[in-house]
Parts: C-alpha cells; sequence; structure tokens
C-alpha cells in the first residue's frame, strides 16, 4: 500500500526534482570536503552552513506550502513552531557544553548559573539525550499545534481570523522567551555550542554532515508531501481550500483533516528548526517574530503556493537574495525589496514563479494539442485545471 | 501784742528760722528719697521699660551669636526660629550659608547679602558708615548644620506662599524631626489655608508620634490623624514605630495600619482603573480606525500600523517647523498637526486603496500580504527619511503635569488622550449615522451590488472609506506622540493588539470596538500587579485566543445574512 502511495506521489517532475537535490546533496560536501581551497570550485565551509540554513528555509516553507497551498489554512505563526523545535534541539546542545562553559558548571548552562538557579528545572532534564531532544523536537511543536488547532477548527475559526490568532500566538511565545525566569536564556537565546553527538559543531566534516541530513530530510518531507497532495486525503484538502462549507456538507470531517495536515505541518517545521540551531549556532526569542513568520510566508508565494517545488525554490531565492542584499552596501534597500516582493507578487504573480511557470507550460500545451487535433479531427482539447487561488 | 514792736521782731524772726530749718530737712530727705527710687529705677524698671519698646526674644536670641560658643548659637537658632521675626528665616539662612557675621565687641549681628553690604540683624536696615572692625563670621560644625536645616524646615512652615508651607509640612512629615513641634504648632495657629493647614496637622501628628516624651493619650490622638491620611506615607509612618512604644499605641498603630490597608485596596484598584482606561484609550485609538478598514470593508490592513507612525511623524515635522519658524506657537502645535495628519494618512490611505488593495478584494489573504509588504516599504522609507532613532516629540505645557484625585494621579496628556479619543468615537458614529457618505458607506458594505444599482459610485465610496479609516489612523499617531517613542517601529507595537480588539470586540461593529478596547485595557492593568507586564499581556494574548475559540465572531457578532457576507 505505502509503495502504491509512493509510486503514485513520484511523478516525472517529482523524480526529477528529487535527483536534482539528491545531486545537490552530494555535490557540496564533495566541493567543500574533497577538492583543495586553491581550486576555483572549493565551496568553504561557511557557504556549506549558508547552505545549509536554506534548506532548513525550504523545510519550513514546504510545512506552510502544505497547509497554505493545499489546505488554505494561513498560519503567520510558523515561525513558532520552527523555533520551538530549535529550542528543544538547542536544550540538547546546552546540555553538551557541560564543564566548557564560562562557568564550568557539570549539569547547569552557564545562563542558569549566572542567574544563580539551584538547579536544573524539570522541563531541562533528559534533554542530555539525542533521542530524547529529537523526540522533543517532534513532539513539542507536535502537541502545541494539535492543541491550538484542535480548538480552533473545531470552533470554525478560518480565514484571516485563524492567521491573526497564529500570529498572536508566535507573539505570546515571544514575549515569554524573552523573558529570563521562563528558563531558556531569555534575551540572549541558547548559544555557544560545542558537540553533536561527540562531533564539534564548528568542524567541516559535522558542517557537511548536517549539511547531507538537512538536504536528506527535504527530500523526505517534500516526499511525504507529496505522498499527501496525490493521494484521495489531498484531494479533500484541495476540497476543503476552495470550498469548506461544501466538503462540509458532503460528509467530510474538515476539522478532523485540517487538524492533522496542522500538526504534520508543525512537526515538520519543528524538524526545520532542529537543523538549523547547529549550523547557525544561536536560537533566540526573535526568532518567534511575528515577521518572521509572515517572511516564510512570502518565500512559498513567491515560489508558488500549491507547488511543493515553488515552495522549496521560493524560500532557497528569497534568503538567497537577503543575504545578498543584506551583506552589501545594499543593506539598507532590502526591506524596500523584500516588501516590494510581498506587494508585487500578490498583484503580479498570485501562481508564484513555479505555478506562473506551469500555467504557461500547461496552456501552450492544450494550444498545441489544440492544433493538432485541429488538423485531424477538430475536436476540442480538455483545458487543464490550474489552481486558482483559494479565499 | 502791737504795742511793743519792736520787743515782737526777735520773735518773729526766731519763728522764721525755725520754718526754713524744717523745710531744709524735708528736701534732703526727698533728695535721698528720690535718689534711692532713682537708683531703684535705674536697678530694675527703668531698662525694663526701655528694651519694650525696641528688643525682644528675637534680638535676645540674636545676641547668643556673639557668644562665639557653640551651645550659645544652638540656643540663638532654637531662639531666632521660636521669634516668628519675619527676619528669622533670612538670619538663619545666612547662618547655614557662612554670611551670618557678629561683632563681640558692639554685641552685634549682621548678615552679608549677596552683594557684600552688611545688613543689621536686628533691623533688617543695612548698616551705615564702617563696619565693626573686629566682625567675623559665626562658626558651624556638623551637630549644629542639622539644627539649623531642622530649624529652617520649622520656618519655611511659616513662608508667605502656601505651595511652599505644603512642602514644609511633607519634609517634616518625612522627618519627624522633634525639633520643628514648637515651629509646628505656631503655624498650625497661624494657618488659614485648609490644605495647608491639614497637612500642618499631620506633620504633627508625625512628629508626636515619634516623640519619645510625648504621652500615650497624644500618640493614640496622633495616631487617628495619620489613619485619615489613609497613603503609603502613613502606612510606612504607623509601620516604622520603635519597639519602645507602649502596648495601647502598638494597638492602634496596627488597627490603623488594617484600615488604611483596606481602603489602600480600594484606591489601588481605582488606579489600576483609571491605568486601564488610560491604556484602553490607546487600545481604541489604534484599533478604531482599523474598525473602519478591516470591520467595515474587511480588508485586512497590516499597513495599518505605519499609517500611525505616519501620524505621529507628521507631529514631528509640524513640530520642528514651529520650532524653528515661531517657537511662540509651540502649545498649538498639536491643533496644527490634527488636520495634518489626518490628510497625509489618510490620502496615502487613498494611495494604497487606489494602487493595491482594490486589486484584491475577496481576496483578504493576498491582501494581509501585499499590505504588510507595503509596511515594510514604508517603515524603510521613513527610517531612510529621518533615520532610525526616536524623535523628541515635545508636550505642550497644557499636557504636561499631573493632578491628584484622592489618592489617584492623572495626567493631563493621558486625561486627554481620553477625551480625544471619546471624541473621534463619537465623530466616526456621527458621521456613518448622520452624512450621506456615512450613508453611503454603510450602503456599499451591506450590498455592493445594489448600492451601486443606486446609482452609489462604489470605487470612490471604497476609497473615501480606506482613506478615513486611515486618516483616523493618522490621527491616533498625533496622541501616542505624546506618549510612546517616535520611531519607525512605532506602528509595528500596535498591529496586533488593534487586530485583537477589534476581532475581539466583534468585526463591523464601532461598539464592539470601544468594549472591546476598553475591556482589553482595563483586564491588562488589573493582571499586571499579579503577573507581571509581561505575563499579564501574555495572558490577555491566551485569553483571547480562548474567547475567539468560543465566540469566533468576537463580543458582538454581527447577526443573520451580514455573516457569511
Amino acid at each position: 500500500m505505502i509503495a502504491s502511495l509512493i509510486s503514485r506521489a513520484l511523478d516525472r517532475g517529482a523524480i526529477a526534482f528529487l535527483v536534482t537535490l539528491a545531486v545537490i546533496g552530494a555535490l557540496v560536501p564533495v566541493l567543500n570536503l574533497a577538492v583543495p581551497p586553491s581550486s576555483p570550485f572549493y565551496l568553504s565551509s561557511y557557504f556549506v552552513a549558508l547552505f545549509g540554513k536554506y534548506l532548513c528555509f525550504a523545510i519550513l516553507a514546504l510545512a506552510i506550502d502544505l497547509i497554505w497551498g493545499y489546505c488554505g489554512i494561513l498560519s503567520l505563526g510558523h515561525g513558532a513552531f520552527f523555533a520551538l523545535g530549535g529550542y528543544a534541539m538547542g536544550m540538547y546542545l546546552m546540555r553538551q557544553i557541560g564543564t566548557r562553559g564560562v562557568y564550568a558548571h557539570p549539569i547547569l548552562p552557564d545562563f542558569m548559573v549566572f542567574l544563580n538557579w539551584p538547579e536544573l528545572p524539570v522541563y531541562w532534564y533528559g534533554f542530555q539525550h539525542f533521542p530524547y531532544a529529537i523526540f522533543m523536537v517532534l513532539l513539542v511543536p507536535g502537541v502545541l499545534a494539535f492543541v491550538f488547532g484542535w480548538f480552533a477548527f473545531r470552533s470554525r475559526v478560518t480565514g484571516v481570523y485563524l492567521s491573526i490568532i497564529t500570529q498572536a500566538l508566535t507573539f505570546a511565545l515571544m514575549l515569554g522567551f524573552f523573558r529570563n525566569n521562563f528558563g531558556f536564556g531569555g534575551n540572549n537565546g541558547l548559544t555557544d555550542f560545542k558537540d553533536i553527538l561527540g562531533f564539534n559543531v564548528q568542524a567541516p566534516l559535522t558542517r557537511a554532515a548536517l549539511f547531507i541530513t538537512s538536504m536528506l530530510m527535504l527530500m523526505l518531507g517534500f516526499l511525504i508531501c507529496r505522498v499527501i497532495v496525490s493521494s484521495k486525503f489531498g484531494k479533500v484538502l484541495v476540497a476543503i481550500r476552495d470550498a469548506e462549507a461544501r466538503t462540509r456538507f458532503l460528509g467530510y470531517r474538515v476539522e478532523a483533516y485540517k487538524l492533522f495536515v496542522f500538526t504534520l505541518s508543525a512537526c515538520m517545521a519543528g524538524v526545520a528548526g532542529a537543523l538549523y540551531v547547529p549550523q547557525v549556532g544561536i536560537i533566540n526569542p526573535s526568532e518567534f517574530s511575528p515577521a518572521n513568520s509572515i517572511e516564510a510566508v512570502i518565500w512559498v508565494a513567491v515560489g508558488g503556493r500549491g507547488t511543493l517545488t515553488g515552495a522549496v525554490l521560493g524560500a532557497v531565492l528569497v534568503n538567497y537574495g537577503k543575504t545578498y542584499f543584506t551583506s552589501g552596501v545594499l543593506a539598507s534597500y532590502w526591506l524596500f525589496l523584500l516588501g516590494g516582493l510581498f506587494v508585487l507578487v500578490t498583484l503580479l504573480l498570485p501562481r508564484g514563479i513555479v505555478g506562473t511557470v506551469h500555467h504557461w507550460w500547461n496552456e501552450w500545451q492544450a494550444r498545441r494539442q489544440a492544433k493538432a487535433s485541429e488538423a485531424t479531427q477538430g475536436a476540442q482539447a480538455v483545458p487543464q485545471a490550474s489552481p486558482r487561488p483559494a479565499e | 501784742m502791737g504795742y511793743h514792736w519792736a520787743a515782737s521782731f526777735p520773735d518773729a524772726g526766731t519763728i522764721t528760722m525755725r520754718a526754713f530749718g524744717d523745710r531744709f530737712i524735708a528736701l534732703v530727705l526727698a533728695l535721698i528719697l528720690s535718689l534711692i527710687l532713682s537708683l531703684i529705677l535705674s536697678l530694675g524698671v527703668l531698662p525694663a521699660l526701655t528694651t519694650g519698646a525696641c528688643a525682644g526674644p528675637y534680638e535676645d536670641a540674636l545676641a547668643r551669636f556673639t557668644a562665639d560658643n557653640f551651645d550659645d548659637t544652638i540656643e540663638g537658632i532654637n531662639g531666632v526660629a521660636a521669634s516668628g521675626n519675619p527676619l528669622a528665616a533670612t538670619v538663619i539662612g545666612a547662618l547655614q550659608e557662612g554670611r551670618l557675621l557678629f561683632s563681640a565687641q558692639d554685641k552685634r549681628v549682621f548678615i552679608k547679602d549677596k552683594s557684600d553690604r552688611l545688613i543689621d540683624a536686628a533691623t533688617g536696615q543695612p548698616v551705615v558708615g564702617d563696619a565693626p572692625a573686629d566682625i567675623s563670621p559665626v562658626r558651624l560644625n556638623n551637630r549644629l548644620r542639622g539644627i539649623v536645616e531642622a530649624a529652617l524646615g520649622g520656618l519655611t512652615l511659616m513662608a508667605p506662599d502656601p505651595g511652599k508651607r505644603l512642602e514644609a509640612a511633607q519634609a517634616v512629615l518625612k522627618s519627624k524631626d522633634a525639633n520643628a513641634l514648637p515651629a509646628l504648632d505656631q503655624a498650625i495657629a497661624k494657618e488659614t489655608e485648609p490644605k495647608v493647614k491639614q497637612a500642618l496637622v499631620e506633620a504633627r501628628a508625625a512628629v508626636v508620634l515619634y516623640l519619645d516624651s510625648a504621652s500615650d493619650a497624644d500618640k493614640i490622638d496622633a495616631i487617628a490623624v495619620i489613619r485619615q491620611r489613609g497613603d503609603q506615607d502613613a502606612l510606612a509612618l504607623l509601620g516604622g514605630l520603635p519597639g519602645s512604644a507602649s502596648p495601647a499605641v502598638k494597638k492602634a498603630a496596627a488597627d490603623a495600619i488594617a484600615s488604611i490597608q483596606n481602603s489602600l485596596v480600594i484606591w489601588t484598584a481605582l488606579q489600576n482603573a483609571w491605568y486601564g482606561l488610560s491604556l484602553g484609550s490607546v487600545l481604541l485609538l489604534a484599533a478604531i480606525g482599523l474598525a473602519i478598514t478591516f470591520g467595515v470593508m474587511g480588508v485586512i490592513n497590516m499597513a495599518h500600523g505605519e499609517m500611525v507612525m505616519l501620524g505621529a511623524y507628521t507631529t514631528y515635522v509640524v513640530q520642528e517647523v514651529i520650532r524653528a519658524r515661531n517657537p511662540a506657537l509651540f502649545d498649538y502645535s498639536l491643533a496644527i498637526a490634527i488636520p495634518l495628519a489626518f490628510l497625509v494618512a489618510g490620502l496615502v490611505g487613498i494611495l494604497i486603496e487606489r494602487g493595491i488593495i482594490r486589486f484584491l478584494y475577496g481576496r483578504p489573504l493576498e491582501t494581509l500580504l501585499a499590505t504588510w509588504g507595503l509596511s515594510l516599504i514604508l517603515q524603510q522609507a521613513v527610517r531612510t527619511a529621518f533615520g532610525p532613532t526616536n524623535k523628541d516629540v515635545g508636550n505642550p505645557s497644557w499636557m504636561s503635569g499631573s493632578f491628584d484625585l484622592g489618592q489617584i494621579t492623572i495626567t493631563y496628556n493621558r486625561m486627554w488622550i481620553i477625551v480625544f479619543t471619546l471624541l473621534i468615537f463619537v465623530g466616526l458614529l456621527a458621521l456613518l449615522r448622520l452624512t450621506r457618505l456615512g450613508l453611503e458607506m454603510r450602503a456599499v458594505t451591506q450590498n455592493r451590488a445594489m448600492a451601486a444599482s443606486m446609482g452609489i459610485r462604489t470605487a470612490r465610496i471604497d476609497a473615501l472609506t480606506f482613506g478615513l479609516g486611515s486618516g483616523i489612523a493618522g490621527l491616533a499617531g498625533v496622541a501616542l506622540s505624546q506618549i510612546d517613542n517616535v520611531s519607525p517601529n512605532l506602528g509595528q507595537g500596535y498591529i496586533i493588539d488593534s487586530f485583537l480588539v477589534v476581532v475581539f470586540g466583534g468585526v463591523g461593529n464601532l461598539w464592539g470596538t470601544l468594549v472591546g478596547a476598553f475591556t482589553l485595557g482595563i483586564a491588562n492593568k488589573f493582571l499586571e500587579p499579579f503577573a507581571g507586564a509581561v505575563l499579564g499581556k501574555i495572558a490577555i494574548l491566551v485569553l483571547i485566543i480562548l474567547f475567539i475559540q468560543k465566540r469566533p465572531r468576537g463580543l458582538f457578532a454581527l447577526k443573520g445574512r451580514a455573516v457569511e457576507a
């Protein structure tokens, strides 16, 4: 059954995309580790970590696209799930520092010693074990999304109302995590990591491994999303997106569908955050800021909502643009550009890059078919359905 | 006896001689008596008469300064302070600053004024002619300096300015200085201003309460007076009672503390309610424009906060121009800024509606993203034009300062903002209800197709409605510039709150926005003392999230067909 699901999910486009990802995933570490630094093909560890960061954003974009592009749920608080996953991983990394911290306390992280905490809070227990931390990376965002979604979807909070309260959710979490007595390092967050699974997080080999892991997770996430959207379940999701009330009247339990996909999406965002933290080396409360979550939504919009490849492409392109602009003399123009991107994409490119290319391709195909059939029979070509924007 | 004239002459002579001798003795006696009398007078009565005409306790005390002895100086200070002479404050002030001079020979005291002129301390008249040769300042040590300060405090209790007297009374209340007691008694007797008198009586009670020599009955009376005062100062006074106090006094103090605490709870609640009203008015200001664009038009305008910011920057520019051109107009700067801010924000709003939003009607999620992008652009534009730092927007004189109402402190700027907010609210209601524009707005909102069929130019109404909502946000910016930092991020801080207010109150209902804003404001301020500012805010966010689950359409939901429109 799983095999049939996967085989249905893997059409030509999906296979091509996965192969491309795999090639990049193999090429980048090789160019970093095996090629001598003098070679023009050499990639520095900085770039490996940078690309690794883009891949984490791509996973987050996939998670958002799954619920927004296919189910019409616009979450403006997905950064919260991303950051929660990141904090779970950060807590593991903090516990790995051990006596190498500034205060050399065997158990307490530096900031707790600094704040005169007598002992480790209960919710920090167990984070020295990697499997437990990974479990929490999935569990914490998942449970939060489940509880939040259960309340929200059951009482039919939809559309912009949902967007606004997800934004309020991440805002509330941000305020909380900024507090020192919350036990997550307050303003400074968690940083100064040393080891992950016994390997130095700064070492090129570890970075390459993290990059490969991120790529594998992105491919896995893509596959899962592909399986979902190409299955019957996925068709129901699209039906909910396009006509929620009608789908409900047809007998589908809309709330259950939404809740499942929302929770899954939150878990994916958590994984993205967990991979992001060791590669960037810090997690702090600003990751919860509503602006970050909205920015993630625009990645999807740029690439093309409702196209999984578009979400990945959009995340990488926009973030590459951000790196390019904010590191040079053009830094003060970046916000103009980002803001312009929001406006122009929604006004002129509602399908996003991939969606638009797809649309043109389909039209071109239809026209060619029509011409061909006109030449032979004059039969009418069936116009391809194109994703129409929800709401 | 007449025939013998010669014989009788010697007789007459003898008689005359005798009479003369008697008179002489009487004269001598009288002289002796008068001498004795004058001696007595010169020893006692006469000096008393002469000094009674031009000297008194003040001059006596003044003479003490000439002794050049610390103990005498203390006597002098206390004597001068208690004399009630109008020059007393000047003398002791001069002593504190080392400007009080004395001459031991002449037994006179002088004050050297600011322009080095010598003034006779006894008369207050400038000294004519040369000063005595042995003139030197009255010396002070640390012990004396304390006494000087206390005496000065006591003297200002009788200052001509009631404000000064009140201040002095409050200073004594805090210092509980026993030396001030005589001055207090005098001041209380003289005082005519009821408010100052009350303060003096309270200060006296504070002194008596901490005076070891005072009787228990006096102390209990004092506690009653302090209990009447009933604020934090009173609590501190009663709470700080020394352990040596008698049980009766302690009990009275404990009773008073309990009663004060009870009344303080009520005052604290009232103060919190006031803060809540103030916060609520700020929320209402920020949300009221949104209630138009989001609530009435259904447009999600994430750039709403930036309209507020534009209003605040308009105020800043107006004030800068006034400062540069005509500082006299500064008090009118807000009156000038209000229409300008409305126009600036309103015009930008109309541009946004014509340029972007009209292409996105019916696609709220896209509208949300586009206007978010717009907010980034506007923020960055302002940052580029004015710089990223906070701008200094001043309070006009009528907006600064505060007054006390019972035990609540009310600042003028907060009070005017509440008034301003309510005026805008009422004005907006009137505009929607009473004007043609309002009628057309409501028509377009309720049924666009029908409104268009009736000849209403819906596109124009859309632009004007959006402009109105944005213009009101600009007005909010003028008010917020008075209490918040004017920076490019000003609007961002309000956007989530104002959306929550509108959603909480119920979309499409101005009254809902009013109730929502004040409910959230007051709830926030009542939570703060228990949970702290940040946790209080988080609690409010969580409560709203839960509330929306229960009532997804807000407190005052539209009913009927409009719900699904």
